[in-house]
């Protein structure tokens, strides 16, 4: 695929709550291209883990259209399961599996949904942890882990099934502070080896930094979208200002 | 040796322990194969509570919501049917009524406890599946397991791992449950000691010596349930 291909294609996307009464996502219209890092920040409540969540319809919009890969996720006839496959998920609170080892957590689903061996779904897995040097976890049990560490395996978890595109949902919220950076580290390396992403982030740092397109919201709404030198340097509505002059 | 005689009298002239033995057998087998049913039986029922309780309200209308409702009631009017009448009722209903015809008491009585604990562990079970992290649910299904495969591999083994005690008693109650079996005349243990007092007018030596044994029983299980349950929970520290 080259660099400027569409991948998700989001159109007029509405969720709504007791009906009508509470709009959570009011009308989103944006495109995401193959190898881009959209950074989405916003006030709490502006909806933006809610515009994350619906993309692999963890939670379902009331209306609007949903491209991935040209195909519309939200026709119920779509088999979900087999895109969301593509769609590489990082959470708040990490949800590895406690039951299972950080090795069993990652291959479970590479054996079971790519049908990979074993031999094979281990292989890929282990070269992930070696390059967030957890390799020597592999046998560990997430309770055993640290916060930031759970996050690195989340992060690696995902992309064992090989994702076209990786989701985070505010991925360092819940990390203490000594933490955030090893985990920001890994999402760094992984925009650099062109993996397109969505992260929804209060680490304005890595807005700047690692995105290539950030996406202001507030009460449900894009408020303003552009490159991260337009967004924080030359902000335009009132919104936009009054929320960078309490998080900078 | 008033004790020795009456021992002698009530085990081992004619070979009256065998009403025991083979009574222990059957005890056994009713109790082990109701269990597997009951087991079967409560997960299928907690799943399509739980899942009724958690989606309903977020689902579209459309036929699979359709499903959803229709097997939810079923489910309730099971619920509310089982756990409504007592036992010794429903396997006379079993023996008497619905399986009138055949002449199999164990399978009968197997069916009987089955249905009946099926109940008791479907609840047991929901509260376990109720009680695991919505986030659970949500990676699994991001990963792009279907909704069986999520509760199979991930949420069913922790609901489980959640329940065994209580699941553990559920079996202790279903094995001491059994011994009324005897009212449609399967010869379980129970009926077994019962059988003994008829021909010796003796009910101490008997009625203790059965109760012995379904208390050696229990422990012997609790003490493997314990073990079973310091197992699973050392996987995760």
């Amino acid at each position: 695929m080259s660099d400027n291909q569409t991948l998700i294609k989001v159109e007029n996307l509405q969720k709504h709550y007791n009906g009508g009464a509470i709009k959570a996502l009011d009308g989103i219209n944006t495109e995401i291209k193959q190898g881009e890092v959209v950074v989405v920040i916003g006030p709490s409540g502006s909806g933006k883990s809610t515009f994350l969540r619906c993309l692999n319809l963890l939670e379902v919009p009331t209306g609007g259209s949903i491209f991935f890969e040209g195909v519309d996720i939200t026709d119920e006839k779509t088999n979900i399961n087999i895109h969301r496959q593509k769609m590489g998920m990082v959470f708040q609170h990490f949800n590895l599996f406690p039951h299972m080892t950080i090795l069993k957590n990652m291959i479970i689903a590479p054996m079971k949904l790519r049908k990979k061996s074993e031999a094979e779904a281990t292989e890929l897995a282990m070269g992930l942890l070696r390059r967030v040097g957890l390799e020597d976890r592999a046998n560990a049990y997430p309770s055993q882990l640290s916060g930031g560490q759970k996050q690195r395996i989340a992060i690696v978890r995902a992309l064992c099934m090989e994702p076209e595109v990786m989701l985070f949902d505010e991925p360092t919220s819940a990390l203490d502070p000594e933490m955030v950076g090893e985990v920001l580290e890994v999402m760094k390396q992984l925009a650099k080896d062109n993996m397109t992403m969505v992260v929804v982030t209060h680490e304005m740092g890595f807005a700047r930094e690692v995105g290539t397109r950030v996406m202001f919201m507030a009460d449900g709404k894009q408020v303003e979208e552009g490159t991260p030198a337009e967004i924080f340097d030359n902000p335009k509505s009132d919104r936009l200002q009054t929320f960078l002059a309490k998080v900078l | 040796m008033d004790l020795k005689r009456r021992f002698i009298s009530n085990f081992l002239t004619d070979d009256r322990w065998k009403y025991l033995w083979n009574g222990l057998g059957v005890t056994l087998k009713v109790t082990f194969f109701a269990v597997l049913l009951g087991i079967l039986l409560g997960v299928i029922i907690a799943i399509v509570r739980s899942t009724y309780e958690k989606n309903s309200s977020s689902m579209r209308m459309g036929f699979g919501k359709m499903i959803l409702v229709f097997l939810n009631f079923l489910c309730k009017v099971y619920l509310t049917i089982i756990r409504g009448t007592p036992v010794v009722v429903q396997l006379m209903i079993m023996y008497y009524v619905i399986l009138a015809s055949s002449t199999n008491k164990v399978l009968v009585a197997i069916l009987a406890f089955g249905i009946n604990s099926g109940a008791y562990v479907a609840e047991i079970f929901r509260s376990g599946i109720m009680s695991i992290d919505a986030g659970q649910f949500e990676a699994g299904r991001s990963l792009g397991f279907n909704f069986v495969q999520t509760m199979r591999y991930i949420i069913v083994p922790q609901a489980f791992k959640n329940v065994l005690p209580a699941l553990a008693n559920e079996f202790i109650v279903l094995l001491k449950e059994t011994s009324v079996a005897g009212y449609v005349a399967l010869a379980d243990l129970t009926k077994g000691g019962d059988i003994i007092r008829s021909r010796t007018y003796d009910a101490f030596m008997p009625l203790i010596g059965v109760a012995l044994i379904y208390l050696i029983l229990v422990m012997f299980f609790t003490w493997l349930v314990g073990k079973l349950e310091r197992r699973l929970r050392s996987s995760e520290r």
